[in-house]
């Protein structure tokens, strides 16, 4: 699915990475405890999550994921934007609730995708 | 073989830069070659590391070493240490205050995600003192 998708299919606001949106991501995770992204993402390139701290980018960046989407309305900071930017992560907010925003980008194809060390 | 060494003060005082030693490791192993599959485990074993020496040990001491077969993270703090390792290694088992669950850690899952991420893994600690912990992601 192009990242481009994800944000029309959520009615979301991108944040930064505009010039990334045309990229292709296979599968997504979601979810609020950062220690879990690390402890079961294997391949997922889209994180969904309502937590909006910078720690949620550096996850991001450790797992090698492409694309955050902030639920609930959430809007992170400035400060957290950036630093997702200058990492090449698209960051996109939507009032979707997680189960609402999961439950649509799987239904249009994006699957959760395999369970690291699973 | 000669090893590279790198290291990093961890400021235990400051939430939200912990990790950024961790993010520098991972641009720097990319740099020297390495395999994305190494760079993902040296990177995330030494975050949850730098994340626990924040949370816990109000930061310490990071070092980074490469030799030609391996990679060690070394990380060092003068925290409260750890009283019982077998118990700390549990998955879901977290002395974490709440305030820290609220910022996505402390879910008992940093040490056991250390050692998952690595070959070998190795703690020593003494309460009051402090923790250091070796660990090891073969190339």
């Amino acid at each position: 699915m192009q990242i481009k998708k994800i944000a029309e299919l959520l009615n979301a606001q991108v944040l930064c990475g505009e010039e990334l949106l045309e990229g292709v991501v296979n599968s997504a995770f979601g979810c609020d405890m950062m220690s879990d992204v690390l402890a079961f993402v294997k391949d997922q390139s889209v994180l969904l999550t309502g937590l909006c701290n910078p720690q949620v980018v550096r996850t991001a960046v450790m797992m090698d994921m492409k694309c955050i989407v902030f639920v609930r309305g959430k809007r992170p900071s400035e400060d957290v934007v950036r630093l997702a930017d200058d990492s090449g992560i698209v960051v996109m907010a939507t009032e979707e609730r997680m189960y609402a925003a999961c439950g649509v980008l799987y239904t249009n194809g994006l699957p959760g995708g395999s369970v690291a060390n699973g | 073989m000669d090893k590279v060494n790198f290291h990093f003060d961890i400021d235990g005082d400051n939430f939200t830069s912990a990790g950024e030693a961790s993010v520098r490791i991972k641009k720097m192993l990319r740099e020297m070659g390495f395999t994305p599959e190494i760079i993902r485990r040296v990177s995330v074993a030494m975050y949850e590391g730098e994340i626990n020496m924040v949370i816990h040990a109000n930061g310490g001491d990071a070092d980074v070493n490469v030799y030609c077969d391996r990679i060690e993270i070394i990380l060092s703090d003068r925290g409260p240490g750890i009283p019982n390792i077998e118990l700390a290694m549990q998955e879901g088992y977290s002395t974490a205050p709440d305030n820290i669950r609220s910022l996505g850690f402390g879910a008992g899952m940093g040490l056991p995600n250390m050692k998952r991420y690595t070959d070998d893994m190795t703690i020593e600690s003494e309460v009051g003192k402090g923790t250091t912990i070796t660990m090891t992601v073969n190339v």
